[in-house]
């Protein structure tokens, strides 16, 4: 099963090894990683969604926990969350073909932010469906490159993942 | 340069030795027998990366280190500078926590963080990188009082609602056992656990780790489990109902093929690391804690019981296949024979390093390790060249004790070159060298499942180490016959100063018990079967 967890983190140089080099050297599965500062600057948020059965979540979400600039993890698979990723395409369009992928483009409430004489750059933010959805529908124009940062979450309602508690033993957030 | 000129005038002890290893693996004998962090100074690059190996070791076995590394200045980092090389980079994944100092305001806040954080919860090594100018740079000098580190909060308290039911789970259990590791020997629990097993009548078996957290000789002393384990031992973990596992791991060389291991027996794990729990076999009952602290409060919880037909059952298994060895008046020297006169001449008091092979094993079963901190071995690294330095650090942090480290042939050529530093500074370690011309421990598995094809185990052409010790300014002796090897010993601890003894062993002979790699722990070769 997939989850997404979300790691606060000290920001500081090597965090970002540390966590990747862990997850390499136990034989974790990374599917997604997106890492950004957060309203705190001295601190940043990590997005991992892991590949993992219960057991091998409960290791990651453990050993993460012994990193020492690790803050505070959260399960965001347990409790209702938006989960957002965004991606650009860059699609093969002909004076013929654009009219028809501006339609696709719109369906899916994306944006075209940039054209050109022979393509288009397609920007669209969503859950992974609905991005493997349209990737799948512009495949038939041509794709040219496409770009994805990595899935994004937060906790629905007024819940956080903060600082501030003690780092617990992991068993909070099975 | 500028560390060490500051040595000059520094009223440290500071030991110099012959190689950054040997440096690294004394620091760590020296923290193994104190319990006190161990510190090592090496330079950039080379010396650096001579450390890993060391810091590796430490890290496997929970010993606290905190090692300073030289490196370049901070404006040539990066550039492939002379003797540049990234220990920040290449200790990430063996080190509990490293630092790269880029502002010299900031070293007492991190000298203070990197001692607090290699000595508290699961100790480990933390390591220092001190580019040049930061050595050479000034600046004031503020000692924090207390450390502030929010990712950094061990649980040392135990659940009480978990102790509780761990205390129900033993008086519930008909056929109990005690499975003790290093944790018990770091956390100072060897008392408690004492009075645990006597209390409740429960046998307690020790990993390598923690041989010494209960006495060798006690009736509820089953000895040490595992590939090399006792078969009454490794019997009574396969019909346990209950295992009760303290400061341990349950480390592949214990369990064996996991699927097969212990499959009647409800779990109760107390350790201070969590992701420890749960990480190799499902447990039933988890206690987060200090170990010291969670026998504290579940000594108190628990009742008095006896377990009369779970011992005698243990009894016969310790009857129907004891530890043996054979040692004939006029044969070969039988190295179990060695190992077990030291034990004899010391009383069991000597304290012990080994290296790692057959040697180590042997010492495993046959010293009978009566107190904590009395073995010193690597453990989960399993690091040859360890041991020899390792007795130096533990001499030096027990001067007033006998010290013998026993090695192997093989294993002492790793770290040889410290015999300097014994010598230099008359460091009186009794170096047993059990020599059997192989790589033993190799040369069995090849005997055992690669049939007798012995490839590149051969170590006769080695140095005449009677002669070797006497270059480097220490005494050798050498033994080639059973009745010469008490007197040797004897000889050895009379005389001052460090010995080499060389002591010519049967050439093939082999560990038993032994549990085949991805075997059940209870399907043994016993060694007597032919």
């Amino acid at each position: 099963m997939k989850y997404v967890l979300a790691v606060l983190v000290e920001n500081k140089p090597g965090v970002l090894v540390r966590v990747a080099g862990l997850f390499a050297r136990r034989s974790f599965n990374i599917e997604s990683l997106a890492v950004g500062k957060t309203a705190d600057p001295s601190l940043s948020r990590m997005t991992i969604e892991v590949e993992a059965d219960k057991q091998t979540l409960e290791q990651v979400i453990k050993q993460l926990n012994k990193l020492i600039n690790v803050l505070k993890i959260s399960n965001l698979t347990l409790e209702p969350s938006v989960n957002r990723e965004l991606v650009m395409i860059k699609v093969k369009a002909s004076t013929t073909s654009r009219a028809e992928i501006q339609q696709v483009v719109e369906t899916f409430r994306g944006k075209i932010v940039d054209v050109a004489l022979n393509s288009l750059i397609i920007e669209v933010t969503g859950n992974e469906e609905k991005l493997e959805a349209i990737q799948l529908l512009l495949a038939h124009y041509g794709i040219l490159e496409v770009v994805r940062t990595g899935k994004i979450a937060l906790l629905r309602g007024s819940k956080t993942t903060k600082n501030g508690e003690d780092k617990k033993n992991g068993k909070d957030v099975l | 340069m500028a560390l060490y000129d500051a040595f000059f005038d520094a009223e440290i002890p500071h030991y110099l030795t012959r190689h950054e290893q040997g440096a690294i693996h004394a620091a760590d004998g020296y923290a193994r027998v104190t319990g006190k962090p161990g510190i090592v100074f090496t330079t950039s690059g080379p010396g650096a990366t001579n450390l890993v190996t060391g810091i590796a070791n430490a890290y496997m076995d929970s010993v606290p280190l905190v090692v300073f590394t030289g490196q370049v200045g901070t404006t040539l980092i990066g550039t492939d500078a002379f003797q540049e090389s990234d220990i920040f980079g290449i200790t990430l994944p063996v080190t509990k926590h490293n630092y790269l100092v880029t502002d010299v305001n900031e070293l007492p806040r991190i000298i203070k963080e990197a001692f607090y954080i290699a000595t508290t919860g699961r100790p480990g090594p933390v390591l220092i990188d001190l580019p040049t100018d930061i050595q050479a740079a000034e600046g004031d000098f503020n000692y924090p009082k207390e450390v502030n580190i929010p990712g950094y909060n061990p649980t040392f308290d135990g659940h009480p609602g978990q102790i509780s039911r761990a205390a129900k789970a033993i008086a519930r259990a008909q056929k109990p056992i005690i499975y003790a590791g290093g944790g018990v020997v770091i956390a100072g629990a060897h008392e408690l656990l004492l009075t645990l097993a006597e209390k409740t009548n429960i046998p307690v078996t020790t990993t390598l780790m923690g041989l010494g957290g209960f006495p060798g000789a006690h009736e509820l002393a089953v000895g040490m489990l595992g590939m090399h384990g006792t078969y009454c031992a490794n019997m009574a973990m396969q019909e346990a109902d209950l295992i009760i596992a303290i400061g341990a791991r349950f480390d592949d060389r214990v369990t064996g093929k996991l699927s097969g291991f212990a499959q009647e027996a409800k779990i109760i794990h107390i350790d201070i690391d969590p992701a420890e729990i749960g990480k190799n076999v499902a447990v039933d009952v988890p206690i987060v804690g200090d170990v010291k602290r969670v026998l504290g409060e579940l000594v108190k919880k628990v009742e008095e019981q006896e377990h009369a037909a779970w011992l005698a059952q243990i009894a016969q298994w310790r009857q129907q296949v004891p530890l043996a060895y054979i040692q004939e008046d006029d044969g070969d020297i039988a190295p179990q024979y060695v190992i077990e006169s030291i034990y004899k001449v010391t009383k069991g008091e000597a304290l012990i390093a080994t290296e790692v092979g057959q040697h180590q094993m042997w010492a495993a079963q046959y010293y009978h390790f009566k107190k904590p901190r009395s073995l010193i071995t690597s453990g989960g690294a399993g690091t040859m060249g360890y041991g020899f330095p390792a007795s130096l650090g533990l001499q030096i942090g027990a001067p007033d004790d006998v010290v013998f480290c026993i090695a192997g042939d093989g294993s002492f050529q790793m770290n040889l070159q410290e015999l300097a530093t014994a010598v230099a500074y008359n460091i009186p370690v009794k170096i047993a060298i059990i020599n059997n011309q192989y790589l033993g421990m190799v040369r069995q598995w090849q005997e055992m499942f690669y049939r007798r094809r012995y490839s590149s185990v051969d170590i006769q052409k080695s140095p005449d180490f009677v002669k070797l010790a006497e270059a480097f300014g220490a005494v050798g002796l050498r033994v080639e016959k059973p009745h010469e090897v008490i007197p040797a010993i004897e000889k050895a601890m009379a005389t001052p100063g460090p010995v080499v003894i060389d002591f010519r062993v049967r050439l093939e002979e082999n560990v038993f018990p032994m549990v085949a790699p991805n075997s059940a722990i209870d399907d043994m070769v016993r060694g007597d079967e032919a």
